[in-house]
C-alpha cells in the first residue's frame, strides 16, 4: 500500500479512510475510547445496534435533540390555542351553548394534540437531520465487508481528512487497540457522488409542486370583477325546479303551476288598494292606511332591526353601517352596491307609498321583502322609516317647547 | 457471540433464580437476523401467504366497490336512518381505532417501562396500529355523505370565511385521529431505519438494494447516528404514551358531550380506553399466532410473550367488566328515568342478544386466561381472542346504534337493521386490514431487529444494564 497515495492522485486513487473490524461490543467500546484517546477527531464507529457507553468513549457530546422537541412542543400548544381563540372568538365569534368566546377548556385537546404532534415531527425530523441522514454515499459502504456492521459487525472508521491521518500508524493504532482485520478504503469519485440529475430533479418538482398553492393564492387574493370559482358546487346546482323551466310531470310540461282558474288563494284577496299597494288611482299615497299609533312605531321600530339594520345600519344610514354591507366589502364582493342612506334628500322627499312600494318590491339592486314582511308591519317599518329621517334631519322646532332649555350646543 | 442454550423451548416457567429468556435456543445476532430477513427474501411466493392475500385483495377490493357506489349513489345505500343516524360506519371507526392502541402501548408504554420482552413483538404491533388507524379514518369520511368536502374540516381560510367550530368533540375528534396516525407512522418508520438497512445489505439483487436502500436513507449504523436515534425513540415514545389514553378518550366526548342517555355519562374515557387496549391485545394474538408459527419465528416472538399478552387481556377484560357493573350502577344510582331505561333496554329490549353476546365474548370468555394452559396454548388462546374481537364490536354497537334506537321520544324510536352494503363495508374494511398487515410481513422486517440484538443475552456482562 503507498502510503502517501491520497497525496498523488493520478498514480491511484486516493485513500478515504482506514475500515477496521472489531470482535465484540465490548472490544469496540474498548478501542473507540484508544481511538478517542489519541486524539482523533474524524472518525466513527459502527454497529448493528446501539453499544451502550460508546458516546462516552467516543467523547460524543449531548444531542440538542430534546430541546427543539420541546420547543416545538411548546410552538404547537401556543399556536393550537391562538388559532381556536382567532378563529372562534375573535374573526368569527361563534356562541355555542353559552360558553365565553374565549373559552379555555374547550380549546385543551387540540393545544395537547397539537402540541405532541409537532413535538413528533421535530423528534422525527430531528432523528433523520442531525443524523446526517439521508445519506446518498459513504467511503464505508465501498467494502465488501462493512455489509456486516448490519448484522453483527462491529467497525471503527478513521476518516483521512483527520489531521492525524497516516496510513501507518493509524494502522498500528487500530491493530494495537484489538482490530481483527483493517482495510484501506479509496474514494470511489464515480459512486460516491449524487448524481447531478438527482437535484434538477428535485428541484424542478418542489417548484411544480409550489405552483398551484401559488395560483390558488394569487386567484384569492385582490379584487376580481367575476364570481370567485369554487370547486364545490352542490349550493349552485341543486335538483330542483326553477321558475319558468320545463317538467315532464304536468300534462302542460310546465313546472310551474298555474292558479286554478276563477280561484284566489288564501290570504291572496288584497282589495284595499291603499293598504296593499301605497296607490290610489296610480298616484303614491301620502297618508297611512292606518291611525299611527305608538305601539305602531315600536313594531315598526322592531321590525326595521329585523329586516332593514342587516344592510342599512340601525340608523339607516346606509353604506357599510350594515353587517350584511360591511361584510360583502370585507371580501370584496364584486357585484355589491351599497345601500342606500335613508337620510338622503330623494328619499325624504318621497311620499310613504313610495317607500311601502319600495320595500313591497325591491328596487334597482335592493331585493323584494314583501314576501316575508306582512303589509301591516312594512307600514309600520314605514313609519319608523319616517322618524327615523326626522331624527336625522331635525331642527329646534322638533324639540318640545318644555325640554328645550335642556339642550346644550356641542361641537360638531 | 454464542447465547445461553435451554434444555426445551419453554420459557414460560418462573423460576426466580433465572430470568427466563427472551428468545429461544442458541440465538446470534446472526441468527436472529436471519430468521427474521429469511421471510422477506424467500423467492418463492409463499402459497398459504398468497392465498390469504388473494382472498383480503378481493375483500379490499369489495370495500372500495362498495365505497364508490356509495358516493355515487348517496348515503341511503345504508342502514342509517332516523333515530339511529349513527350506526355501521361509526361502530366500526370506534372498533378500529380502539384496535390500535394495543400496539402504540407496546411500542411507547412498555418502551418506557423497560418491558424487553416488548422487542419480538412491537414492531408488527405497530404496524397493526396504523393499518387499523387507515381503516378507522376512513369510516367517518365516507359516512358524512358528501365526501369531496371532508377538507372542510380543516381550518384553512375559505371563501365562506368560516371557520370549524373548535368546542365540538368531533373537531377535538378529527385532530386526535390523525395526530395519531401521524405520530404512530412516524414512530412506527423511524424504528424500521436500522433494519431497512441489514435489508438493503443483505440484498442480493439491485432491485431489492435500491428500493431497501433508499427506505434506509444511507443509515449506516455510526455511534453518531445512533446516539440521536436513540434519542429520538426514547422520545417518540414519551410522546406516544399519552395519545395511548388520550386518543380513545377523545373518541368516547364523541358520545359523552351528546345529551343521549347511555352516553351522557363521565365514565367513558377510562372505559373507552381500557376497551381500545383490550381490543388491539386481542388482535395482537390473532395476527401473531399465525404469523409467528408460519413465518418461523417461534423462536423470537416466544410463548412467553403470548403468555404475557394474554395476562394484559385479562386484566383489561376485568376492567371493562367492571366498567359495564359501574355503568349499570350509576344508572340505577342517578335515579333517571331514562338513563336506567337505556340500560335494562340494552339487557332485556329488542337487542338483547348483542348485549349478552358482549358479556359472554368480553368478560366471561376471557376468564379462562386464569388457567395458564389456556394463556400457553396457542389455538385456545387464538380462538378466544376471536371471541374478543367480536364482543368489542359488538360492545360499540350497543352503546351507538342500541342507545340512538331508543331515546327521549317514544314516538321516535326505531329498530335499525344494517343493509347488505353496511355488511360489505364491514368485511371489506377488515380485507383492508388483512391485505396490508400480509404486505407488510412479506416485504418488511416483522421483528425489530436491531433491538430483539439489543437484549440478547450475551456470555459477557457487558455494561450496566442488565440483560436477558
Ligand atoms: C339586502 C340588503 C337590503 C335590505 C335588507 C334592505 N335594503 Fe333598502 N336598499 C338596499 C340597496 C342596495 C339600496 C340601493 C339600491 C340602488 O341604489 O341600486 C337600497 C335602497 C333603499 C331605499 C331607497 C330607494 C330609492 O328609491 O332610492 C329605501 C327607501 C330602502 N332601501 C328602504 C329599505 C327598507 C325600509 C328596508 C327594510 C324593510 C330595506 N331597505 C332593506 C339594500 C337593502
Amino acid at each position: 500500500m503507498d502510503a502517501h497515495a491520497h497525496e498523488h492522485p493520478n498514480s491511484s486513487p486516493p485513500v478515504a479512510g482506514l475500515l477496521a473490524q472489531f470482535a465484540s461490543p465490548e472490544a469496540l467500546r474498548a478501542a473507540a475510547a484508544a481511538v478517542r484517546a489519541a486524539g482523533w477527531t474524524r472518525w466513527d464507529v459502527h454497529s448493528p445496534f446501539p453499544i451502550h457507553g460508546i458516546d462516552r468513549a467516543m467523547g460524543l457530546r449531548p444531542s440538542p435533540l430534546p430541546w427543539l422537541v420541546l420547543g416545538a412542543a411548546v410552538v404547537g400548544v401556543v399556536l393550537a390555542l391562538a388559532m381556536q381563540l382567532w378563529m372562534n372568538g375573535i374573526d368569527y365569534p361563534l356562541i355555542i351553548s353559552g360558553k365565553p368566546l374565549l373559552s379555555l377548556p374547550t380549546s385543551v385537546p387540540i393545544m395537547f394534540e397539537l402540541g405532541v404532534l409537532l413535538a413528533a415531527i421535530a423528534a422525527f425530523v430531528g432523528a433523520i437531520a442531525l443524523g446526517g441522514l439521508p445519506l446518498y454515499g459513504h467511503p464505508v459502504f465501498f467494502s465488501s465487508r462493512f455489509s456486516r456492521a448490519s448484522t453483527d459487525g462491529f467497525f471503527i472508521f478513521l476518516a483521512a481528512d483527520d489531521q492525524r491521518f497516516e496510513p501507518i500508524s493509524a494502522q498500528a493504532l487500530l491493530r494495537s487497540a484489538g482490530a481483527v482485520s483493517v482495510e484501506t478504503l479509496q474514494v470511489d469519485e464515480a459512486s460516491g457522488r449524487v448524481p447531478g440529475g438527482l437535484y434538477w430533479i428535485l428541484a424542478t418538482a418542489v417548484v411544480l409542486a409550489l405552483l398551484p398553492p401559488v395560483l390558488v393564492t394569487w386567484y384569492r387574493t385582490g379584487p376580481k370583477s367575476n364570481p370567485r370559482i369554487h370547486l364545490i358546487q352542490d349550493m349552485d346546482f341543486q335538483e330542483k325546479y326553477r321558475p319558468q323551466s320545463a317538467s315532464p310531470l304536468f300534462a302542460d310540461g310546465r313546472a310551474t303551476r298555474p292558479t286554478v282558474p276563477e280561484t284566489i288563494p288564501q290570504g291572496r284577496l288584497q282589495a284595499d288598494e291603499h293598504l296593499y299597494t301605497g296607490k290610489v288611482a296610480e298616484q303614491w299615497v301620502t297618508t297611512f292606511p292606518m291611525q299611527p299609533t305608538a305601539a305602531m312605531m315600536e313594531r315598526g321600530r322592531e321590525r326595521y332591526g329585523i329586516f332593514c339594520t342587516t344592510c342599512h345600519g340601525l340608523v339607516g344610514e346606509g353604506g357599510v353601517s350594515g353587517i350584511t354591507s360591511a361584510r360583502a366589502v370585507k371580501r370584496r364582493e364584486p357585484n355589491w352596491v351599497l345601500p342606500l342612506s335613508l337620510h338622503t334628500q330623494s328619499v325624504r322627499e318621497q311620499p310613504v307609498g313610495q317607500l311601502f312600494h319600495t320595500i313591497t318590491h325591491g328596487v334597482r339592486t335592493m331585493p323584494a321583502l314583501g314576501a316575508q314582511i306582512p303589509a301591516e308591519d312594512r307600514w309600520a317599518i314605514v313609519l319608523y322609516v319616517r322618524a327615523l329621517q326626522r331624527s336625522q334631519n331635525a331642527t329646534l322646532d322638533d324639540v318640545p317647547e318644555p325640554i328645550r332649555s335642556q339642550l346644550r350646543p356641542v361641537s360638531p | 457471540m454464542t447465547t445461553l442454550a435451554l434444555m426445551h423451548d419453554d420459557n414460560t416457567a418462573n423460576d426466580p433464580q433465572r430470568r427466563a429468556p427472551l428468545v429461544i435456543g442458541p440465538q446470534t445476532d446472526e441468527t436472529v437476523t436471519d430468521s427474521v430477513c429469511r421471510v422477506t427474501e424467500e423467492v418463492r411466493t409463499p402459497r398459504a401467504w398468497f392465498v390469504a392475500l388473494v382472498v383480503s385483495a378481493a375483500l379490499t377490493a369489495v370495500f372500495f366497490g362498495t365505497i364508490g357506489y356509495l358516493i355515487t349513489t348517496g348515503i341511503g345505500v345504508l342502514g342509517n336512518n332516523r333515530p339511529v343516524m349513527w350506526a355501521f360506519p361509526i361502530v366500526n371507526f370506534v372498533f378500529w381505532i380502539g384496535i390500535g392502541h394495543a400496539g402504540t402501548l407496546i411500542s411507547a408504554i412498555l418502551f418506557l417501562f423497560r418491558q424487553q420482552w416488548r422487542t419480538a413483538i412491537n414492531r408488527s404491533a405497530e404496524a397493526m396500529t396504523i393499518f387499523a388507524v387507515i381503516c378507522a379514518l376512513i369510516f367517518p369520511g365516507i359516512h358524512m355523505g358528501r365526501i369531496w368536502v371532508a377538507y372542510w374540516m380543516a381550518p384553512y381560510p375559505n371563501q365562506m370565511a368560516l371557520w370549524p367550530n373548535f368546542r365540538s368533540p368531533l373537531m377535538w375528534d378529527v385532530f386526535a385521529v390523525n395526530t395519531y396516525f401521524l405520530v404512530s407512522a412516524m414512530f412506527w418508520y423511524l424504528g424500521m431505519i436500522p433494519d431497512l438497512a441489514t435489508l438493503r445489505d443483505r440484498a442480493t439483487s439491485r432491485l431489492r438494494h435500491s428500493i431497501y436502500g433508499l427506505l434506509a436513507l444511507g443509515w449506516n449504523g455510526s455511534a453518531r447516528q445512533w446516539q440521536v436515534y436513540e434519542r429520538a425513540y426514547l422520545l417518540l415514545a414519551a410522546l406516544a404514551t399519552p395519545l395511548v389514553v388520550s386518543v380513545h378518550s377523545v373518541v368516547s366526548t364523541d358520545f359523552a358531550v351528546a345529551q343521549l342517555p347511555g352516553w351522557h355519562t363521565t365514565i367513558f374515557p377510562p372505559y373507552f380506553v381500557a376497551g381500545a387496549i383490550f381490543s388491539g391485545f386481542a388482535m395482537v394474538v390473532t395476527l401473531m399466532v399465525p404469523a409467528r408459527a408460519y413465518f418461523g419465528l417461534k423462536h423470537l416472538v416466544t410463548l412467553r410473550h403470548l403468555d404475557n399478552v394474554n395476562k394484559i387481556m385479562l386484566a383489561t377484560s376485568c376492567i371493562v367488566a367492571y366498567s359495564y357493573a359501574i355503568e349499570l350502577f350509576i344508572a340505577w344510582y342517578s335515579g333517571h328515568s331514562h338513563e336506567r331505561f337505556v340500560h335494562l333496554n340494552r339487557a332485556f329490549g329488542p337487542y338483547a342478544w348483542t348485549y349478552w353476546l358482549m358479556v359472554a365474548c368480553n368478560v366471561l370468555l376471557p376468564q379462562l386466561f386464569w388457567l395458564k394452559r389456556c394463556r400457553t396454548t396457542p389455538w385456545i388462546m387464538f380462538l378466544i381472542a376471536l371471541a374478543v374481537n367480536v364482543g368489542m364490536w359488538l360492545e360499540r354497537f350497543v352503546i351507538i346504534v342500541v342507545s340512538l334506537s331508543r331515546d327521549y321520544l317514544p314516538a321516535n324510536w326505531a329498530m335499525y337493521y344494517p343493509t347488505l352494503i353496511d355488511v360489505l363495508m364491514l368485511l371489506g374494511s377488515f380485507g383492508l386490514f388483512f391485505t396490508l398487515f400480509l404486505l407488510f410481513c412479506r416485504y418488511l422486517p416483522m421483528v425489530a431487529i436491531w433491538e430483539v440484538k439489543h437484549v440478547l443475552p450475551r456470555e459477557e456482562v457487558n455494561h450496566g444494564r442488565t440483560r436477558a
